[in-house]
């Protein structure tokens, strides 16, 4: 007997931007599975052309307002290679420094904001708030959220959209005093990162497992964030002025994103937290690797549920060295870099690690300093397909139970990936059609 | 407002980066006192759970850019009691705008390989242009001070209190040498509606307009003086064309400096 159910949410909730699930399943066979992305197209690498080139870091943050530091530094480190420019000593430093307190932000939000209501059977951190026992957990989170963007604030101005970052360096590099102020409130949230591991632990993680293709920066002496070669868990390694030579983005018929794949192999791959985690374990902390051997995880993680476990180890990680820095911040003096004058023709090309993963900026720019081409590819459309094909295996796993159970499972693993559709332009409707 | 039952708060979002409903999330010291004195009824980027309108207080992010946006913009003004906009996108079209000055397909070749598969209109406009609209928030993005200050005036029934100051009388308060007189950097304070506090020039760096024009601002005579500073016409035409270049007097005179 062929039976056939619609369910329709909206769009998905807890993530960043607009779109739709559609999967289609005839059977118990899942047929298609597609992530409609309607969130509307905004143009930024169209609308870059004939701007100058000390707007662009100003300008891309735009894309999306929970990662805009990310934005502002690929397209800082890209701008400074087509100039030709080395920003002066302090200014990688505080880089880093202002790139932990998005990172900070950014996962705080994610784990216990928009992923953990799903392993709790909330609808949101809201109502979780209205639980005495887990009060203490949303206070902590939101606690532990704002020490980050205390961080950005001092060095950026502002956390949404900070106003410091230029192509040579900042416009103004912070007081050590202001910094040094943030210390109590960071050492707190280094213990508060190291209880949301713990407590992470605790929470009932889906048996799901998938053979990923990670890729992510590496950098030989660090945990990437501003600098290294792409690296791939296939044994691939490029520098990152190679990268759109070997992976490619298409634009299929459902999506105002964009989505990309590997040349050579066609192949879909995963960018993000398990991905520089499981590439780069050896270089995090030792605090982070002996946390991570106190609660057993086993590498490389190829469960996309336990990136909640992975992104609170990151948040040790990037409270650790946000004290760090500060403990060895000396005011960088000049915070900028003098540009050249007349400007060079030239073309630059860079790769950070957004919070999200690999994020891909190239520039060229004429003798006016006017940006003649733009290409951003941000770490949501490099994840859309990587979405699917985990839907793909995941959806005969839950296709037995109740349709509004199957519904948040999917959701649930959505979520996983932390989308930012603003920046991919952009995500969700969930539509099961069953026959 | 009802006494009986909680006031009840939706967010929308439109053509936008998120940045501006990220501010409710910001107030981390206030977001559960928030919850507890209005009901959040519908705020997808923070809840699975929605609920139907109508809605005491609407909080509009992003702007109008495509026919669905129309469509969804007006039932959401028919669901709402007072509609808020909210940030640079909402009140003035956003950077997204910019489109606003070309044929919309350029824009839509350079991105896309396929460009029969997106639907978009040829404009970015502000939600005002569509319903009306009780209150604006500015900013790119907006001041989450400002934002928690409406929400509290519109709970206990009176206006709230924004700024009408330029970014100028900021950087007095707090101190900061005028970076166009001491340096020459030109600098968009005078002509900008304040809020940000002025972290600009506290940066060392000119003012570049987020939250919009000043009531009363002179782009024109302030754009001649950056034209006196040594900048080109150009120059000066994309510094009023940014984040709210399509508010009218910032439009005026980014069209003024664009062939001087």
């Amino acid at each position: 007997m062929m039976t056939e159910k619609n369910i329709n949410v909206d769009y998905l909730a807890r993530v960043e931007g607009e779109g739709a699930l559609r999967i289609h399943i005839k059977d118990d066979q899942v047929t298609d599975v597609q992530l409609n992305i309607f969130e509307p197209p905004r143009f930024f690498e169209a609308f870059l052309h004939g701007r100058s080139f000390d707007e662009v870091v100003d300008i891309t943050a735009r894309i999306c307002g929970i990662c805009p530091v990310a934005y502002q530094m690929s397209a800082a480190h890209a701008l400074e290679k087509a100039l030709g420019v080395t920003p002066p000593p302090g200014v990688r430093e505080l880089r880093r420094l202002l790139y932990c307190g998005e990172w900070i932000e950014s996962h705080a939000l994610h784990v216990y904001m928009l992923h953990a209501p799903d392993y709790l059977g909330y609808e949101s951190a809201i109502s979780m708030a209205a639980n005495p026992e887990l009060l203490p957990v949303v206070q902590r989170a939101l606690r532990m959220k704002k020490v980050g963007n205390a961080l950005m604030t001092v060095i950026g101005g502002r956390e949404i959209h900070p106003v410091s970052v230029c192509v040579g360096g900042f416009y103004g590099a912070p007081r050590l005093s202001a910094l040094k102020a943030l210390l109590p409130e960071l050492k707190w949230g280094m213990g508060a990162a190291i209880d949301t591991v713990r407590w992470a632990t605790t929470l009932d993680y889906p048996e799901f497992e998938v053979d990923y293709e990670f890729v992510s920066l590496s950098h030989p002496d660090e945990y990437p964030f501003n600098e290294g070669a792409i690296l791939s868990s296939t044994g691939l390694t490029v520098p990152v002025e190679d990268y759109d030579q070997h992976y490619i983005e298409e634009h299929v018929a459902h999506s105002n994103a964009l989505h990309s794949r590997r040349v050579e192999t066609g192949s879909i791959y995963l960018v993000g937290p398990l991905a520089r985690f499981n590439l780069n374990f050896d270089r995090l902390s030792p605090t982070v690797q002996g946390l991570a051997q106190e609660i057993d995880l086993e590498l490389p993680v190829r469960n996309p549920f336990c990136s909640l476990i992975v992104r609170s180890l990151e948040m040790v990680q990037a409270f650790e060295e946000a004290i760090q820095l500060i403990e060895d911040y000396q005011e960088p003096h000049p915070s900028r870099a003098e540009l050249p004058n007349p400007i060079p023709a030239g073309e630059g090309v860079h790769a950070t690690e957004a919070p999200r993963g690999l994020l891909f900026h190239r520039y060229k720019v004429d003798e006016n300093g006017l940006i003649t081409f733009a290409r951003i590819v941000p770490p949501t459309a490099q994840n859309l397909p990587r979405i699917e094909g985990d839907l793909w295996e995941y959806v005969p796993g839950v296709v037995g139970l109740p349709l509004e159970d199957a519904t948040l499972r999917c959701e649930q693993l959505v979520r996983c990936y932390d989308p930012c559709i603003s920046c991919a332009t952009h995500f969700l409707k969930l539509d099961i059609v069953r026959e | 407002m009802s006494t009986a039952a909680k006031p009840r708060l939706a967010v929308y979002k439109f053509a936008s980066c998120d940045g501006c409903q990220l501010s409710l999330l910001d107030c981390e010291d206030e977001l559960l006192a928030v919850a507890g004195a209005v009901e959040i009824a519908y705020f997808v980027e923070a809840r699975r759970q929605t609920l139907a309108g109508p809605y005491d207080i609407t909080l509009v992010e992003g702007s109008v850019t495509t026919e669905e946006e129309i469509e969804r913009i007006k039932e959401v003004r028919r669901q709402s009691r007072f509609l808020v906009a909210i940030g640079a996108c909402a009140t003035a079209g956003g950077i997204q705008s910019l489109r606003n000055w070309i044929d919309v397909n350029d824009y839509v070749n350079t991105v896309y390989a396929t460009p029969e598969y997106i639907d978009t209109l040829a404009t970015s406009k502000p939600i005002s242009d569509y319903v009306e609209v009780d209150f604006e928030l500015r900013g790119c993005p907006i001041s989450k001070y400002q934002l928690l200050e409406l929400v509290t005036s519109l709970l206990i029934g009176r206006l709230p209190h924004l700024p009408s100051h330029s970014v100028c009388q900021e950087c007095k308060a707090r101190g900061t040498v005028c970076v166009t007189v001491a340096q020459g950097i030109p600098c968009l304070g005078p002509v900008t509606l304040g809020g940000c506090w002025a972290i600009c020039p506290a940066f060392n760096r000119g003012c570049y307009g987020c939250f919009g024009p000043v009531e009363d601002g002179n782009p024109i005579a302030l754009g001649e003086q950056f034209m006196a500073l040594g900048q080109t016409g150009a120059q000066v035409s994309r510094a009023f064309r940014g984040f709210n270049g399509y508010a009218p007097v910032f439009r005026q005179a980014s069209e003024y400096f664009e062939d001087k």
